[in-house]
């Protein structure tokens, strides 16, 4: 990397209210304003967001896919904490 | 026909048009891949000004003339827009500092004009305001860092803001069009300097002294780098007679 | 008179790949296979059947998951070729926004112009997932060790080249690309998307363009038939060399980074092109060019490989000049980008204290 290249920075959107950010790709930008200025013009081009994230990609932590099972397989046998594991008796409504 | 009403407009038309067509020659040409995205961003947005504004004058002309007509077919000395706008773009810096001249400059009279009475230049002033704020904020960031930068870029920067600085006062001139209708830019200067002197301290540049001011643009006397802005920007649609595009 | 008024809504072949896109979105959407987890720290045997596993359950690759060393080779090579095919391909077109001949055709052609940058950006990121860095990606680039695609180093000589090229070139681009929309590796899938959503926009505008030249003037028509008799080859020629001599598509097929051939493809460009020509009342320059019912398809005259190569080699007509201004640009926004970057550590070193 030479000494001018600038960092780079992970781009998140929210397409409209209601829903949560969503990565759409990454950019460089020598600073914040300018991460968001880059991020506005080049992923919002066609009305694409109502609100953007830019993040430095050094500072994100990211779990590894090696650390998948660990990590996630816990939850898979926790299916009690699914709505669906509970069968519901006739006439119990709204639950 | 309102005469006033389509030289006022006019101005404001040829402003835009002339800024957009030097931004959009720079397609390909930014410093970095995200700075060419940006650069046209702007640029589709004064073309966008000048095609409702050109349109506007013609509707208030009456004489069937179109954004097409206005921009393709005058010759150079009937365009009035600032000399600030057609100075040529020599380094990315001349380009920012344009930017911020002009935008600050756009900002302030587009507030005025989109609470004015002619609905339809209100209309297109409150879009348009929208636009150069981010404009100007584009411009500012740019300045402070290019002007804080390295040596080179303050130098780079401080260069361009001594050559265009004496354009900026035509912007201000007051005459009998701009006092006929809408809102007279002849009052804005102080508020501009609001806005343009803190970027500069910010930026560690030095405002110029106000000394040399020239004018013309606005009576269709331009620099000599206007001919061939305007040549090669109606070349192809001058060469075909009565046709569409 | 507005030329909207008569012009064909329905353009042959273009509504059927843009279906073919969003099918492809919507594919990303759904909750694929999970696919059994990477072995913690596994033998590279055990990793490679994992990846193989993966691309066979037609599940996606994503940035941090093991992969075979050729694998990611393989794409940043393609992806890398994709972005300055976007980039360095701004040149052509942008040679005519400052005379474009009305002010809506101006605003489409810097729209489309910036479109490719953001291509560009789009891809080098997903490069950068891959590990690449783009300031390299860029050096190979200008130093001639990395090449995009054999069309951009031709001239736009008229008017007419700018509607033929993103008719031709751009329609060649989404056939090329819709199939990328399901490439094995996610984020180059889901860039692939929207690239390709905005290559159609590309595509329709040119045809726009060359049908309004079609139907005006003798002076209009004429200019717009012979720059499609100049792109039609450069377009075909677009899809590479005929299969049995491509170095790198068997394995690029096994992975799932490629789908179809060169030919493949090429041959369903031609298949929607012609009658495309048809309803702009154009020819497209080549007396082999006929239905072949047996088959199915047209019959074509396949592009000159030799000019392929050797414009690919560098001696196109236009390599030098493109490349020289590439380079120009890069090296002039030099002192930009280091003064932003002293900008920012000043910055930081103030803020911090
Ligand atoms: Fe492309
Ligand atoms: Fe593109
Ligand atoms: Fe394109």
């Amino acid at each position: 990397m030479s000494q001018t290249e600038w960092p780079l920075w992970e781009v998140f959107i929210r397409a409209r209210r209601g829903l949560g950010h969503l990565h759409v790709g990454s950019l460089r930008a020598a600073d914040t304003t300018m991460a968001l200025q880059h991020a506005r013009d080049l992923y919002t081009r066609r009305g694409e967001g109502v609100s953007i994230w830019v993040v430095p990609t050094d500072a994100i932590g990211a779990s590894s896919p090696d650390e998948k099972d660990p990590l996630f397989d816990p939850a898979m046998d926790k299916v009690y904490r699914l709505p669906s594991y509970y069968r519901m008796p006739e006439g119990a409504e709204r639950l | 026909m309102n005469e006033k009403a389509v030289a006022y407009v006019l101005r404001l038309g040829d402003d835009a048009l002339v800024a957009a067509q030097r931004m959009a020659a720079l397609a390909t040409w930014a410093p970095q891949l995200e700075e060419d995205v940006a650069l046209a961003n702007i640029a589709l947005d004064l073309l966008g000004q000048a095609r409702a504004l050109l349109t506007y004058a013609g509707e208030l002309e009456g004489q069937g003339r179109d954004e097409d007509l206005l921009a393709y077919r005058r010759d150079e000395h009937e365009f009035t827009s600032a000399l600030l706008v057609e100075q040529p773009d020599t380094d990315f810096a001349a380009t920012m500092v344009k930017l911020l001249f002009f935008s600050a400059y756009q900002r302030l009279l587009y507030e005025e004009l989109s609470a004015g009475d002619d609905e339809t230049l209100a209309a297109i002033a409150a879009k348009s305001v929208k636009e150069v704020a981010y404009h100007l904020s584009h411009a500012c960031a740019w300045t402070v860092r290019l002007g804080d930068g390295t040596e080179e870029s303050k130098r780079r920067m401080q260069t361009a803001v001594d050559e265009l600085w004496p354009y900026t006062h035509e912007l201000f001139a007051s005459d009998s069009v701009w006092r006929g209708y809408g809102f007279d830019p002849a009052g804005l200067r102080e508020r501009w300097l609001g806005i343009v002197e803190p970027v500069l301290a910010e930026a560690t540049l030095e405002r110029p002294v106000d000394d040399w001011a020239p004018t013309g643009g606005r009576d269709g006397l331009h620099t000599e780098h206007f001919g061939y802005l305007v040549g090669e920007m109606q070349s192809l649609h001058r060469a075909h007679e009565g046709v569409s595009w | 008179m507005d030329p909207r008024a008569s012009q064909p809504a329905f353009i042959p072949g273009a509504a059927e790949l843009l279906a073919e896109v969003e099918a492809a979105e919507s594919l990303l959407d759904q909750r694929g296979p999970a696919g059994a987890a990477a072995p913690a720290g596994g033998e590279e045997a055990d990793l490679l059947a994992h990846f193989e596993a993966v691309i066979a359950a037609d599940a996606k690759i994503e940035p941090r998951d093991w992969v075979p060393a050729g694998y990611r080779e393989s794409l940043i090579r393609q992806i890398a070729q994709h972005a300055h095919s976007e980039i360095v391909g701004m040149q052509p077109e942008s040679n005519w926004i400052t005379r474009a001949p009305s002010l809506k055709r101006k605003a489409i052609l810097l729209a489309k112009v910036q479109d490719e940058a953001g291509h560009g950006l789009y891809l080098y990121s997903v490069a950068e997932s891959l590990g690449a860095n783009r300031e390299s990606l860029l050096t190979a680039l200008h130093d001639g060790k990395q090449k995009y695609l054999n069309f951009i180093n031709y001239p736009t000589l008229t008017w007419g080249d700018v509607g033929a090229l993103a008719w031709l070139t751009d329609g060649a681009a989404v056939v090329n690309q819709v199939p990328l929309c399901r490439s094995s590796y996610g984020p180059y899938a889901r860039a692939m998307v929207r690239v390709c959503k905005e290559e159609s926009f590309h595509h329709r505008q040119g045809f726009d363009l060359l049908w309004t030249l079609s139907q005006g003037s003798p002076a209009q028509h004429t200019m717009a038939q012979e720059a499609v008799n100049r792109w039609w080859g450069p377009a075909l020629a677009m899809f590479g060399p005929p299969h049995r001599d491509s170095t790198h598509s068997e394995k690029s097929m096994a992975w799932r980074i490629k789908r179809f051939t060169n030919d493949e493809l090429r041959q369903r460009f031609v298949d929607i092109t012609v009658p495309q020509a048809e309803i702009l009342g154009l020819t497209l320059p080549d007396p082999a060019l006929a239905w072949n019912s047996e088959r199915g398809h047209y019959d074509f005259t396949p592009p000159d490989y030799e000019e392929l190569k050797r414009v690919v080699a560098g001696n196109g007509p236009c390599n030098r000049q493109r490349l020289a201004r590439r380079r120009q640009a890069h090296e002039q926004g030099e002192w930009v980008r280091a003064a932003a970057a002293a900008h920012a550590a000043k910055h930081s070193r103030e803020d911090a204290a």
